[in-house]
């Protein structure tokens, strides 16, 4: 297949797709129903949430052919090139038998009304391909981005535990079956210069390298760049807003870097939360348990760590424990790179140090010195899948009395951006670490935060919270077991 | 398999009772199962969006909508002006509800007008574009607002009472009382509501519409097009979920598409967003409940007292029943020597709560179990000791009078309470608790065992019948239709198996149809529990009539007594003859017998007179009861639900499959409804909670961590229902009551036991952190 410049090329289940017409805010869910008539896959919500419109997207990794669930309804279509897209309606044979997948829903009673059910069937693929031994706790975790609001999940749960072990042989399998073919496919539809599509007010941009995507920030400074489209997908179902153009970045191979030195990590702002989970975890467990508390799985498969700063949220779940841990950010434009600490590009609610025809490269976070103590706390009304009412990551070093020697604090949920509680680390130093401070330090988080009421807390309940997070992070740092862990594994 | 084979087999594949899987299943896994938006589009369908009120109370004193009509692709711009019938959609006959509002606007999110273009992506572009000047008048949108300026009603309210009240509170030897907030509840249906429609000759317009209650979008699409029913065809094959959510809501979107349809002669489908269909649509009450209780010593309730109001929103629409419905559960499965109970349904400026699982009978509940546990609370007892002091006693005992004085004669609580205590260790893992708590500092638990007596039949008691069409054709296939829906409960498999079982065949030779007005009229809502007692009986009924006339007929044409001709598996049996069933059923029609009937069921023995408040709305009672167990985080309320033990009575289950999924999906749902799920209106009345970004139900993540649900399997109904079976779609919802008083227990541990922690609903992490604030400081 020659490339083209004007196409955006993809594989559909088993059909090579070229499309020179792809407006800038379609869709991959509505192109699937209303053009393709694939209509397995719902809708029900059109902002990433509830995943009845799951579908597997399979792209090429360090030439690898990885296959993770994400939700149609916020994926752009423009994003598509170089992707293999999996819908439900690819997994039953042409003789209509099921897949072990769909059979264990069947025979657990996994479906009442049936509309969540695909995308269920999806995730658990998804987790299928990945997974031949889950337990729940991973079962759990691929399940956190679709609701169900008929069955109480059980009988799904226990249809995931028993489709792990059915396992015919991989011809059975539609992506096992074309993996290889695919996969040269795919390398095969790599751009090897920038794609450009539509007219002026609807142009869809597919830069081939991050030399290009510099050449096309300078020249498009009010271009929308999209990586895993989690919060712009959002800007189109939702507020029905016009971008123009559209900066695809999602498949950059220079974005998705992760390198790790003595000094710390470096990750590319392209690098998504299922990528880098490993990697933080490796230099920081703690974010671990954090990471697999943002979003689904779906959009942690999407979202990326650059997206999650680079849109300046006061909610975002990275910047609190980033900023605790001292990471710096690198901005690249054409001009060159600039570095700056994380703390710094948030200026206020909804602005942010990025200069026109700027864009985040990389993350460095420098490796936590030996002996310190570190945590990071996310507080939502549900524990998965929700945003935080208040996010609080915590850094501390004690020297040998056991005084306060650093400290590092960092909240989300508190303020109009991710702000340190300097007030806080500043009533800590040189103090010893026990009960008495902390309950002293208190009162300093009324002079950092004045938090607001809303629908996911009130301004109270974030302030006492908060406070009662720095008593947990005492009581941990002490051995003291002071929260919930639905499975200690995970804790 | 061939035909040797299936003649010889000596059983059914699914009878009555039989647990098969749900007959779309394989559909839904596949992805082939149709929704109404996944139906081929005929040619030249255009598509509908809301234009919604930015007020929750206001004069409209103009709408410009010259940029709707300019933007791309509008075809037409339809306000509540262009009904060519009633503009009202009302389901109670207040006609207190438009289908576009005229004049003025009573909550925020209100359809004031509907865009019909040429993609839906265009209609909901140009409904942003209008220009509509307000003139702004006072709203409240809360209970206690409301209270405070007039307390302005929606409908009736009602009052049940026996014996004196008053005169018991003021002798008993113990007396308390309180208040307590119960939130309402979105319904999130996977699929949010829809409408096709297609228009046809003359008058007539068929509706494809997402709807428990077909019947009702067909009237009232023919009142607000303006032509008799007969005029209108309503059909629904499946929803995605319903809830209750389905049952007046549907109306609107029905109607406008119908409305624009028949305008422009041309399909219109209308699907809203979800949070369209969140912020325009109706939800389950919140409730302020005031209560006093009279008590002894012993934990024995001698009187309650107990006011229950409720946000209805701007109009009545089911809040009558709603809010009666909360009265009739106010006692839960407990005797009230002396009651009296009120409502009162308020007017606010929210969108028009309606109905959902349970009816108002789980706020009800809540409301007395509340009174339990302070009951416990004061005398520092066990609540679960406190209940069973006060369960309704043996059928005929001078404790089995309810408050509208019907008495209980199916009662089965202390067995089923007594079962699950049993089975679920509850009083040593009690004790283990009372010791966990009492040593560890921030980790604090609880566990509560609550039963639910839940009152079955629709307490209008016209609604409690139904109608089925069966044929049976020349082949011997079966053709299945009944005015009950489909929404994911089951209820067109548990039919369908009354059928295969009454003509014994395998449920593949009974093709479930879609429900529609044309072929079952008068239907009531699929709604109440009720689905599977009202249709499964009225298909049980179209297959006896069918029965009785091939009796007939074989016994004179073979000159057998009629005793003698039996359906056994796949065959009839003629004397000592077995005919396989379609060859029977062959010769039948050759001898012009009719193949077909349209059955009826209306449920004996219920009455009731509202003015009175005296009667027997119910006909039978279902049972249940749960153990929950909780752990919390009292630094910041988060919580997490450790185990749950459930022994629920359905009767002689009809699925036991299906029973078991409703059980354990009323379960979670109930959970989430007293946990995470939250709607929070901003000062201007808007509703902030409207998509699941922002308005949390359970996940896969927040069920039990341990689930041990059991069915009764000893338990048969008293009545004669279809099978011996009981209703299940609602009753399991109130199981979940546990979960919120397991919260309270592990709350109250602050303060040791001594004080009612008090735990509005729903206990989000927040209100669980602030109530454990509230014990330190007592």
């Amino acid at each position: 297949m020659e490339i083209q410049s004007n196409t955006i090329r993809f594989v559909l289940n088993d059909e090579e797709i070229a499309l020179a017409d792809v407006p800038a805010t379609r869709t991959l869910l509505d192109w699937l129903r209303l053009h393709r008539r694939l209509t397995g896959t719902k809708e029900g919500c059109a902002e990433g949430d509830c995943g009845a419109c799951t579908v597997l997207v399979g792209r090429l990794l360090d030439g690898a052919l990885v296959y993770e669930s994400v939700n149609a309804c916020i994926r752009l279509l423009g994003s598509m090139n170089a992707t293999h897209v999996v819908t439900v309606e690819h997994l039953a044979s042409a003789d209509g038998a099921l897949h072990p997948v769909q059979q264990a829903l069947v025979d657990h009673h996994g479906s009442q009304c049936g509309f969540c059910t695909p995308g269920f069937v999806m995730s658990l693929y998804g987790l299928w391909l990945a997974d031949d031994r889950p337990g729940r706790p991973e079962i759990e975790r691929a399940l956190q981005g679709n609701l169900c609001r008929c069955t109480g999940y059980e009988p799904i749960v226990k249809a995931a535990e028993a489709m792990a072990a059915a396992r015919p042989s991989a011809v059975f399998d539609p992506i096992e079956r074309m993996r290889e073919k695919v996969t040269e496919k795919l390398a095969a539809l790599a751009p090897k210069e920038t794609i450009r599509l539509g007219a002026p007010g609807d142009r869809v941009i597919v830069p081939a390298c991050v030399d290009d995507l510099a050449e096309v920030l300078a020249q498009e400074p009010k271009a929308t760049v999209v990586a895993g489209s989690t919060d712009v997908g959002l800007w189109v179902t939702k507020q029905m807003r016009d971008l123009d153009p559209v900066v695809f970045i999602n498949h950059l191979p220079e974005l998705q870097t992760i390198s790790l030195s003595p000094e710390g990590l470096t990750i590319g702002a392209g690098v998504t939360y299922t990528q880098a989970c490993d990697a933080l975890a490796g230099l920081v467990p703690a974010l671990r348990p954090l990471i697999g508390r943002i979003g689904g799985e779906q959009v942690r498969n999407m979202g990326t760590i650059g997206g999650n700063i680079a849109n300046g949220s006061p909610i975002g779940d990275t910047p609190p424990p980033l900023i605790a841990l001292g990471a710096r950010l690198t901005l690249r434009s054409t001009a060159g790179r600039r570095e700056l600490p994380l703390e710094d590009f948030f200026i206020a609610y909804g602005k942010q140090d990025r200069l026109p025809g700027e864009f985040v490269e990389s993350l460095f976070v420098p490796t936590p010195p030996a002996g310190e103590h570190f945590a990071v706390y996310k507080v939502s009304k549900r524990r998965d899948e929700d945003i935080s009412a208040l996010c609080g990551a915590f850094r501390i070093a004690l020297d040998a009395n056991g005084r306060v020697s650093a400290a590092r604090f960092c909240f989300g949920g508190m303020a109009g951006t991710p702000k340190r509680a300097s007030h806080v680390e500043a009533f800590l130093k040189g103090r010893p670490w026990t009960e008495e401070t902390v309950s002293a330090a208190r009162l300093a988080f009324e002079t950092d935060y004045t938090p607001l009421t809303d629908w996911r807390a009130s301004a109270d309940y974030r302030m006492l919270a908060a406070k009662n997070l720095l008593t947990r992070f005492l009581l941990e740092s002490s051995g003291e077991p002071a929260r919930l862990a639905r499975f200690e594994e995970l804790a | 398999m061939d035909r040797a084979t299936f003649q010889d087999r000596k059983t059914i594949s699914a009878p009555m009772h039989a647990p098969l899987r749900h007959d779309s299943a394989h559909k839904h896994v596949a992805g082939t199962a149709d929704y109404i938006d996944d139906m081929p589009e005929p040619e030249g369908t255009l598509h509908a969006a809301l234009g919604m009120s930015d007020r929750a109370h206001a004069e409209i004193v103009s709408m410009d909508l010259s940029a709707v009509r300019a933007a791309p692709g509008v075809v037409w711009v339809m306000t509540g002006a262009d009904v060519p019938g009633v503009n009202d959609i009302s389901p109670s006959g207040r006609h207190d509800e438009p289908v576009l509002a005229e004049g003025k606007v009573e909550f925020h999110g209100q359809p004031v007008f509907a865009v019909i273009a040429n993609t839906r992506e265009a209609a909901r572009r140009a409904a942003r574009l209008a220009k509509i000047e307000y003139r702004e008048l006072p709203h409240w949108t809360d209970v206690t607002d409301t209270l405070a300026h007039g307390a302005q009603l929606v409908t009736d309210p009602l009052t049940l009472s026996r014996g004196d009240a008053d005169t018991a509170l003021a002798n008993a030897p113990r007396r308390l009382g309180g208040q307590m907030r119960i939130g309402g509840q979105d319904h999130f249906y996977l699929e949010s509501h829809i409408a096709l429609a297609i228009p046809g000759e003359d008058d007539e317009v068929t509706v494809w519409s997402s709807t428990q209650h077909p019947s009702e979008v067909q009237h009232m699409v023919g009142h607000a097009l303006g032509v008799p029913s007969n005029a209108v065809t309503v059909q629904v094959r499946r929803m995605g979920g319903g809830f209750g959510g389905k049952e007046t809501q549907s109306n609107q979107f029905a109607a406008i598409a119908a409305i624009a349809a028949k305008r422009l002669k041309r399909p219109v489908k209308f699907r809203p967003d979800r949070d369209e269909d969140m912020t325009a649509t109706g939800k389950r009450h919140d409730f302020l409940v005031s209560y006093e209780a009279g008590f002894d010593d012993d934990g024995r309730i001698h009187a309650v007292k107990a006011n229950y109001a409720a946000r209805c929103g701007f109009s009545s629409d089911l809040s009558g029943p709603v809010t009666d419905r909360a009265l009739f559960h106010a006692d839960n499965a407990y005797f009230y020597p002396h009651v009296q109970l009120t409502s009162q349904p308020l007017k606010t400026h929210t969108v028009s709560n309606t109905a959902f699982r349970g009816f108002g009978g789980p706020q009800g509940m809540v409301g007395g179990e509340r009174i339990i546990e302070e009951i416990a609370y004061a005398l520092g007892k066990d609540p679960l000791a406190i209940r069973k002091a006060n369960f309704y006693g043996e059928a005929g005992s001078a404790r089995s009078l309810t408050p509208y004085h019907q008495p209980v004669e199916d009662n089965i609580v202390g067995r089923i309470v007594d079962e699950l205590e049993r089975s679920s260790d509850y009083q040593a893992r009690r004790a283990a608790i009372l010791d966990f708590n009492a040593k560890s500092r921030v980790i604090r638990k609880g566990i509560a065992l609550t039963p639910v007596k839940f009152g079955i039949s629709f307490t209008a008691t016209w609604y409690n019948q139904a109608g089925a069409l069966v044929h049976v054709y020349q082949d011997g296939s079966i053709h299945l239709n009944h005015g009950g829906t489909e929404m994911g409960q089951g209820l067109f498999t548990k039919v369908a198996q009354v059928l295969a079982d009454a003509f014994q065949v395998d449920i593949t030779q009974v093709k479930i149809t879609a429900t529609t007005t044309a072929k079952v009229p008068n239907t009531s809502a699929t709604a109440a529990s009720s689905g599977s007692d009202l249709n499964g009986m009225a298909a049980f009924d179209a297959a006896r009539q069918i029965k009785e006339r091939l009796v007939a007929f074989a016994a004179e044409k073979w000159n057998l007594p009629p005793e003698e001709i039996a359906f056994v598996p796949h065959h009839v049996r003629v004397g000592e003859t077995l005919i396989p069933f379609a060859d029977f059923i062959r010769q039948a029609y050759l001898a012009r017998v009719q193949l077909s009937a349209a059955g009826f069921y209306k449920t004996p023995k219920i009455h009731w007179d509202r003015a009175k408040g005296i009667g027997s709305p119910f006909y039978y009672f279902a049972y249940g009861a749960a153990v929950s167990e909780v752990s919390i985080d009292t630094l910041t309320g988060e919580y997490q639900v450790d185990r749950v033990d459930i022994l629920h009575d359905v009767g002689r289950s009809l699925n036991p499959a299906i029973d078991m999924g409703q059980v354990e999906g009323a379960f979670v749902q109930g959970m989430g409804w007293l946990t995470t799920e939250e709607l929070w209106w901003d000062d201007k009345g808007r509703l902030r909670t409207h998509a699941p970004s922002t308005y949390k139900i359970p996940l896969a993540s927040d069920r039990p961590k341990i689930f041990n649900v059991q069915l009764a399997e000893w338990s048969e109904n008293a009545e004669q229902t279809i099978g011996r079976s009981k209703a299940v779609g609602e009753p399991p919802f109130m199981l979940a009551i546990s979960v919120l008083e397991a919260l309270s227990m592990a709350v109250a541990s602050i303060a040791d036991y001594r004080h009612c922690p008090r735990l509005d609903a729903p206990a989000t992490p927040e209100r669980v952190l602030m109530a454990v604030e509230r014990l330190k400081h007592l």
